[in-house]
């Protein structure tokens, strides 16, 4: 059979893993074609909050959320584009005396794992930062460097950055099998089939379907966290504020839109990759904000919308080699907070590959934790 | 806003094919309601046809107040009407429609089996330099001025652009004592060529004779300059001037109005937004909704009458809202479809009879390219000031279609969602592209498609889960 293209990696997905994994596979000199279904950023890596957070991570995630902030703060000269990352800080507010509690005990614990990031901050430090927040707020838990950059434009960049160093895109392909003779792989299409020594699953939603073809099938959730925007407001907030007690995150964007997500759902159609918005879900959304913020209760909310990802029943990404078949390594199921990590994870896949070990702990995040699962119906 | 919980069927729109469609849906005792943006019934081509200033017959003339015997007809139902309202959302839920609806500064959810859109169309932009100037404004829209408010601009008006709408709006401004100094006529030359051979089925049509009153009207009217090529508004903080070019001739007007109008194209906004397939007509230049000879389009229980369908005009969508309401009654059971089909023999000679002449139409009036497509600094979105070539430069940086523009852009994320500048983005990227517009697609549409405010979302009811659900953020999270 002829095939329409080969390398030495064949990424599938076109997220922002995927176009991460692909720029840091052509620095480690390896060559890859990236396969996507629709177009590159088509689901949550384009559509997503855009938050650049370390705060009140996964304690197995904070090694790479730290590793990745140092990326961020060097996007620029890795994929010669500002990705409009800029960092005003994330603060999580509390609401009540248990809101206050939970975070200080958050820090408390942090403190003896050896990290700092996370620091307490009282009402007068968060009035001071946040003047518009409502005063019965009593305080809040800081990642000062932390911030949020553009994920369409992120993912663009990165995507950008692989193809000016040699790696091929192709889009509106969609991957149909993986098959391995020997040491190669063939993936096919519903276009024709391509060739590699190395697959890569950054299939985002979809990534269960090879996971179940490699016979390591997992319990991945298609998920659709919903976003809705105001139309321009005076500037009135530069950090990234969220929620305790409820779901919320809130931030005034370099335009001066005002963003709420935090991660309320949109229900999903997977195989028809659309979402439908929950409205009163989005009301409960509206009515966090009225209270935490008056200055917002005369906005206009002008659209909102849901980006389609995976979601893993402890909402850890799997990242490593699969337990199944050698050549084949998987990246996906953040669970609704893998934007951070975007740049890093691609890292940790490009020298697994290249060079066989990676110096960040990826061992929680194995496959194999979930190797007692039956495929989903 | 007075409006149950439930309903059998929710029509969006009170235009000739709404209207139409309630008076079918009612008539089979369905339970119906109307929910439409204006205070009165009439939609654009009936606007205000209760409540007009202009009582003299002849200003508006006989097709405006053909649409009196529909409006009655449709006041003697029981359907619910709620004027002032805007539908800013429609969602597939529990087997029919979960409908997001605005009025009096009220938000409410409203559960229907059936939903029949009945948008209507919107005038085709018509980027030209200064098109964003005050003082520059669509014909139609001065039109839809005149007709609810009898308001006559007081100072000089030049018309530009092609089609029939834009004459009938010359010969009803200055019969209601407007001055029109010109009438800029951009059809391009030869275009009687390539309608020539849909000519005799317009000839057979009633358009024609309508088409020969208007022509005769405008050219009583005003001055008429044929086959312009390019049209500018100047101006610093609004119109001054406009220039134009045909042939050798370049010519400056000083004019406190500038009329514009080159058609009109389908209202999508809902249809796409809830996900009905689609596809381009290149005959219209647009995007239309598929649908079968009901209306029914690729989602089940959506069904799409009047010129939200294609453009056909006010007497075929009557006839085109006509259909969908007998579709509806036979899908939610009230009667079979051979009754059906009786019941729509008259609506299909009417709809037959009004679309003789459309395709000579579309062909003779089809907006020439450069008044489409503009370049260089000219305004494409106006809600977030995006140029012409900034478009055409994304596109070189891999920005393939209309969504990824919206992210790069910020083009169509203005207040207006892309109504104004939808169709110039999706041909501009498929000009610098080289295929067709079809294939670029348009915007996916997101809803709220209306803006409504965060105080009118918050006081929605919440469901029991959304109230109690909290963040993780304990030791591990």
């Amino acid at each position: 059979m002829d095939l329409l293209a080969t390398a030495d990696v064949i990424v599938i997905g076109g997220g922002l893993h995927g176009c991460s994994t692909a720029l840091h596979l052509a620095r480690a000199g390896l060559s890859a074609l990236v396969i996507e279904k629709n177009y590159v950023g088509r689901h949550a890596s384009g559509v997503n909050a855009g938050g650049v957070r370390t705060l009140s991570r996964h304690e197995a995630e904070v090694p790479l959320a730290l590793a990745a902030l140092e990326l961020w703060y060097g996007i620029g000269k890795l994929v010669d584009d500002d990705c409009g990352f800029e960092a005003h800080g994330q603060i999580r507010v509390a609401e009540s005396e248990a809101d206050a509690t939970a975070l200080r005990e958050r820090e408390a614990h942090m403190r003896a794992l050896g990290y700092t990031h996370e620091r307490w901050i009282g009402a007068n430090e968060l009035f001071a930062r946040v003047p518009a927040l409502a005063r019965h707020c009593l305080g809040g838990l800081i990642a000062e460097r932390d911030g949020a950059a553009l994920p369409y434009q992120t993912t663009a960049a990165f995507r950008r950055k692989a193809e000016a160093l040699g790696q091929k895109f192709f889009e509106g392909e969609r991957v149909e099998r993986a098959q391995r003779t020997g040491n190669a792989w063939t993936v096919s299409t519903d276009r024709g089939s391509f060739g590699a020594r190395v697959l890569v699953n950054c299939a985002g939603a979809w990534a269960d379907h090879l996971c179940a073809q490699l016979g390591e099938p997992v319990p991945l959730e298609a998920i659709a966290p919903m976003m809705m925007v105001t139309l321009r407001m005076p500037r009135f907030l530069e950090p990234v504020v969220l929620g305790t007690g409820r779901p919320l995150s809130f931030k005034q964007t370099q335009d001066d839109t005002v963003l709420i997500g935090g991660g309320r759902r949109a229900r999903v159609e997977r195989s028809a990759e659309t979402t439908a918005l929950d409205f009163r879900e989005l009301a409960a959304s509206a009515q966090t904000v009225w209270d935490l913020f008056p200055i917002m209760r005369a906005a206009t909310i002008h659209r909102g919308w849901a980006g389609i990802e995976a979601r893993m029943p402890d909402e850890l990404p799997v990242i490593g080699p699969s337990s199944t078949t050698p050549g084949a390594y998987h990246a996906f199921g953040f669970s609704g907070h893998g934007f951070e990590l975007g740049p890093v994870v691609g890292r940790i896949t490009a020298d697994l590959i290249a060079a066989g070990t990676t110096a960040l702990p990826i061992a929680p995040f194995s496959i194999t934790r979930f190797s007692n699962a039956s495929a989903p119906a | 806003m007075s409006a149950a919980a439930n309903y059998d069927v929710a029509i969006v729109g009170a235009g000739a094919a709404g209207l139409a469609a309630a008076v079918e849906c009612a008539n089979a005792g369905l339970a119906t309601v109307v929910f439409d943006e204006q205070p009165t019934p009439g939609g654009q081509i009936y606007r205000a046809i209760t409540s007009t200033p202009l009582v003299d017959r002849n200003q508006l003339g006989p097709d405006y107040w053909h649409g009196e015997r529909l409006v009655h007809q449709f006041e003697n139902t029981d359907v619910a009407y709620a004027p002032r309202s805007t539908v800013w959302s429609v969602t597939r839920q529990d087997g029919g429609f979960e409908m997001g609806v605005s009025g009096d500064g009220e938000a409410r959810l409203i559960m229907v089996r059936h939903v029949i859109l009945a948008t209507g169309a919107l005038e085709r932009p018509f980027p030209i330099p200064g098109w964003t100037l005050p003082g520059v404004m669509a014909a139609g829209a001065a039109q839809i001025l005149l007709k609810s408010s009898g308001l006559v601009p007081d100072g000089r008006v030049v018309l530009a652009g092609t089609g029939p709408l834009l004459y009938l709006v010359a010969a009803q401004l200055a019969r209601v004592g407007a001055k029109v100094e010109r009438l800029l006529d951009t059809t391009p030359r030869g275009r009687w060529r390539a309608a020539l051979p849909r000519a005799i089925e317009f000839l057979a049509s009633p358009y024609f004779v309508k088409g020969l009153a208007i022509l005769r009207d405008a050219n009583a009217a005003t001055s008429i300059v044929k086959h312009v090529e390019r049209v500018e508004a100047l101006g610093k903080q609004s119109l001054e001037r406009v220039r134009f070019v045909a042939g050798d001739q370049t010519e400056e007007i000083a004019t406190d109005l500038l009329l514009l109008h080159q058609g009109v194209v389908p209202n999508i906004n809902l249809s796409n937004a809830i996900g009905c397939e689609q596809r381009w007509d290149n005959a219209q230049l647009a995007f239309v909704p598929v649908v079968d000879a009901w209306g029914a389009s690729s989602v089940a229980g959506v069904t799409i009458a009047g010129d939200g369908a294609g453009i056909a005009g006010a007497r075929a969508a009557q006839a085109r809202g006509r259909l969908a309401g007998l579709y509806a009654a036979c899908v939610l059971g009230k009667f079979d479809t051979v009754a059906r089909d009786r019941a729509a023999v008259l609506a299909r000679a009417e709809l037959a009879r009004f679309s003789r002449g459309r395709a000579f139409v579309d062909a003779m009036y089809r907006p020439a390219d450069s008044f489409r497509m503009p370049e260089g600094d000219t305004l494409v979105c106006r809600c977030e000031e995006v140029t012409a070539q900034q478009v055409v430069d994304a596109v070189k940086l891999g920005c393939t279609g209309p969504n990824q523009m919206k992210s790069f852009l910020r083009c169509g994320m203005g207040p207006c969602q892309g109504r104004f500048c939808g169709l110039t983005v999706t041909e501009l990227i498929a000009r610098a592209r080289n295929v067709s517009p079809g294939e670029v697609g348009h915007y996916r549409l997101r809803f709220p498609i209306k803006p409504i405010t965060l105080g009118e979302l918050a006081a929605l009811p919440q469901t029991e889960a959304s109230v109690q659900a909290v963040v993780r953020i304990g030791k591990s999270h």
